[in-house]
């Protein structure tokens, strides 16, 4: 209360301070900018982007798991095609809801249960074969989730024939029962965060709407930028590239033994990056509060660069570079220097100074919170 | 000239003023010793890095390990000590370099007001502040004395006049004044304080703390000085400290200031807090009464410790500006900005990409900044250039450790300051491998695009 009172004080003394100051100025300019309401941002984050997006995501798992029993029933050709859809469909929605590791997905760790990659060949094997495993262990995370579908679909074998032949034989059996367990604890987690988000976590997320280190939007945030730069741009790109490690590592592409599908999943992730950048809705072109009007709002009262056109532009431009682009993995192991691929690599770097310096300064977000006193 | 010499310099004066003083600061240099133990920050700051950033001369001091614990304790002993006013001597000589080497270990942590603490603690090994309500004095009466010369005291109001003003002379520029820079981004962030919050995004509020932020910090030494002015100056201080503490995390400083403006203070409000401190404490004030004055002993030792002041506080003056000595943006380059009470001055972040290559094959890789240094270190370091030169080094030394022939370190860094769009920092074609440390001018930053006009 005290500070309070001498915050008053303190204003009544400024507002008489300045108003003998400003002689020579004409008038004191009132800009009526009402204050970005973060409440606003968060809600249309939370009703209109994350829970939709984990509900379609829940929706395509659950078509996952649908296949995967009829494949587990019906060993044949047919039935693996359509599991293979299946998990694209799902894969693909997946990277519309791996940038929201808050609450519920954080606590699950549902990122790196879903998909750590490479996928680890032995253990998927070793765990289908002697049937005695814990997914729960942090130990099995690339043992499981899509990565390890990838291998069980399209990694066991040489060519599409062979591959249902061995699912067809007896030993297919024991493979296809691992399918089943894998898409199930995708299933039971992603279905536990959605549940949390949609009972309780959405209310706190939405309350905690302050401007504090801990507060939702300074957090969030932290991981959307966390996201960008070390699962999209360097976990799917820049790592497989070689450009942390001196050589080529294509055997860290995702979706590496389908070989073909990376540069899309890629693309669907940096789209959600952006959709959620502007406040698109998910599955729709309406748009709600968001970091980008957020930007536009802060910058009426700073009048500077139009910070949120210059982010867009680069993330059309990364977008179309990496659309230009083959399968990342043709990419690499078929060029003796990937140069196309690093050239978009580049386009991919360039948005992370702007988010994690432009527009976190321009909120006053402080980045990476350290909890240190500053002078 | 001579007046002068005997109003400021020579004079007696009482000497409850530098008592209250003592006790306060060793009190709360106790307390910030503790609070910075108990938030983990000895372990996150000291232990935890591997690698630390050392101040240009001073490569020598880095953290000790466990040991480091054994310092900060030590520091807070003497801190204790200071207090008390026992063995003040060795207490205030074992506190400035107790504290002094902690602060040298790494400059990420850098902060003004550890800057103040420390230069303050050097200022005080010169006075005597353990002559009243001490245990040294309690327990030997020939070291109590109730008079001291008044320059004992106005030596402290000089310092924090210094600082003051100097921070007020920092804020006289186009960004600060014209554009009310930074706290136009900062402030905006607090809009959730109490009752203020909703005007924080107002522009005029912007102009409004930029303006009177200034003309206080330049305006306050004298009204503190001014009899007539002084109970309004140091309602000023209160207030501004404690706005400053709610609007912004800067820990301690507010408190430290607060406490230290009472020197202005005359004598009789000080021994009205020493008779309230005696009276809580149960505690006589007996060792005080005798009428004996203070005198710095032999003619020599005169002559050193008003000559060591003497350059003390010309250095004080003179380092700040020595900004103008090197060509460019100042808030750009960083050349000459620490040690020179430029607080809260910038809105400056930066990213750094550093890139090794071999200079032969031309074969190359980035460097992940987060295997070698702490988040904290990592924001630090990319927009100081000297920073950058010397993470550079380290990774030159630690891939050609690794086996890496031929090592080049590029860095493709972008910085963004006060609100201007970020631009390239570092000129990305120079090997920092090559280049040297030193205080010439770092030709290897990229000159600023813009002006910011001003001290």
């Amino acid at each position: 209360m005290k500070k309070v009172l001498l915050g008053f004080v303190f204003l009544s003394f400024l507002a008489a301070c300045t108003s003998e100051g400003e002689g020579d100025q004409p008038t004191t300019i009132m800009v009526n900018t009402s204050a970005f309401a973060r409440a606003d941002l968060l809600a249309n984050w939370t009703d209109n982007i994350i829970i939709p997006s984990y509900e379609s995501f829940s929706v395509a798992v659950q078509t996952l798991s649908e296949a995967s029993i009829a494949f587990k029933a019906d060993r044949n050709e047919a039935n693996l095609t359509t599991l293979r859809s299946a998990w694209l469909a799902a894969y693909k929605s997946w990277q519309h809801v791996a940038l929201f590791e808050v609450g519920p997905a954080e606590i699950k760790g549902l990122r790196l249960s879903v998909n750590s990659f490479p996928a680890n060949v032995e253990k998927i094997i070793s765990n289908s074969t002697s049937g005695d495993y814990d997914l729960n262990l942090s130990s099995n995370r690339s043992a499981k989730g899509f990565p390890a579908l990838d291998y069980l679909l399209y990694g066991v074998a040489e060519t599409d024939a062979e591959i249902v032949t061995f699912y067809a034989g007896t030993e297919g059996v024991i493979y296809t029962n691992y399918i089943e367990a894998i898409v199930s604890d995708i299933a039971t987690l992603s279905n536990q965060v959605l549940a949390d988000w949609k009972q309780g976590y959405n209310v706190t997320f939405k309350n905690n709407d302050g401007a504090s280190a801990t507060a939702s939007v300074d957090r969030f945030v932290n991981d959307y930028i966390f996201y960008y730069e070390k699962f999209l741009r360097a976990g799917k790109l820049g790592i497989p590239l070689g450009v942390f490690s001196n050589t080529t590592l294509s055997g860290n592409v995702e979706a590496y033994y389908e070989g073909t599908v990376s540069n899309e999943l890629f693309l669907e992730g940096l789209i959600a990056m952006q959709d959620f950048f502007n406040g698109v809705h998910f599955n729709s072109t309406e748009k709600g509060e968001s970091l980008a009007s957020y930007l536009d709002t802060l910058n009426e009262v700073k009048e500077g660069d139009d910070l949120a056109k210059i982010i867009n532009n680069q993330f059309n431009t990364a977008r179309t570079s990496v659309t230009a682009l083959n399968a990342f993995r043709n990419e690499i192991e078929n060029n003796a220097i990937p140069s196309n691929m690093l050239a978009a690599y580049d386009e991919v770097q360039r948005i992370v100074p702007l988010l994690k310096i432009d527009m976190v300064s321009a909120m006053s977000i402080s980045i990476d919170f350290v909890d240190a006193d500053g002078d | 000239m001579k007046s002068l010499i005997n109003n400021h310099i020579k004079a007696s004066t009482e000497a409850a003023p530098l008592a209250v003083f003592r006790i306060l600061f060793g009190s709360m240099m106790l307390f910030s010793i503790i609070r910075f133990a108990s938030y983990g920050w000895i372990e996150k700051l000291y232990i935890q890095p591997t690698f630390f950033f050392s101040y240009y001369g001073f490569n020598w001091v880095k953290p000790i390990g466990s040991y480091t614990y054994l310092l900060f304790a030590i520091c807070g002993i003497a801190a204790f000590f200071i207090a008390l006013g026992y063995r003040y001597k060795i207490a205030i000589l074992v506190f400035f370099l107790s504290f002094t080497y902690i602060e040298l270990m790494d400059k990420t942590t850098y902060l003004n007001h550890y800057y103040f603490v420390s230069i303050l603690s050097f200022l005080l090994l010169f006075l005597p502040a353990n002559c009243q309500f001490s245990i040294d004095a309690f327990r030997n009466p020939k070291k109590a004395f109730r008079y001291v010369p008044i320059w004992t005291i106005n030596s402290i109001k000089l310092l924090l006049g210094v600082v003051y003003f100097y921070a007020g002379l920092a804020k006289l520029n186009s960004d600060w004044f014209l554009k009310a820079m930074p706290l136009k981004i900062w402030l905006p962030s607090k809009f959730d304080i109490p009752i203020i919050g909703d005007l924080l995004s107002e522009e005029w509020v912007h102009y409004a703390f930029s303006w009177s932020g200034a003309i206080y910090d330049l305006s306050i030494p004298f009204l503190l000085l001014h009899k007539k002015t002084r109970s309004f100056a140091f309602l000023m201080v209160v207030v501004f400290h404690v706005l400053t503490l709610v609007l912004f995390p800067i820990g301690m400083f507010p408190c430290i200031m607060i406490v230290s403006a009472l020197i202005f203070f005359d004598a009789n409000v000080h021994n009205k807090i020493l008779e309230s401190i005696a009276r809580v404490l149960k505690l006589s004030r007996s060792s005080v009464n005798n009428n004996n004055f203070w005198k710095l002993g032999s003619r020599l030792k005169q002559k050193i410790v008003f000559s060591t002041l003497g350059l003390f506080f010309i250095g004080q003056l003179l380092i700040p500006f020595r900004y103008l000595l090197y060509p460019g943006e100042l808030f750009w380059t960083e050349e000459g900005y620490r040690f020179s009470w430029r607080v809260m001055l910038m809105e400056k972040s930066g990213y750094a990409q550093f890139k090794i290559v071999d200079q032969k094959t031309a074969r190359w890789f980035y460097v992940d900044n987060s295997d070698f240094l702490t988040p904290y270190q990592e924001k630090q370091m990319a927009f100081q250039p000297d920073f950058i030169l010397a993470y550079a080094h380290f990774l030159k030394s630690h891939f050609e450790k690794d086996g890496h022939a031929n090592v080049q370190v590029f860095v493709d860094c972008r910085v963004s300051l006060n609100g201007r769009l970020s631009t390239e920092y570092i000129d990305p074609k120079v090997d920092l491998g090559t280049i040297k440390e030193s205080f010439s001018h770092k030709n290897w930053i990229i000159p600023f695009r813009d002006e910011i006009k001003g001290i």
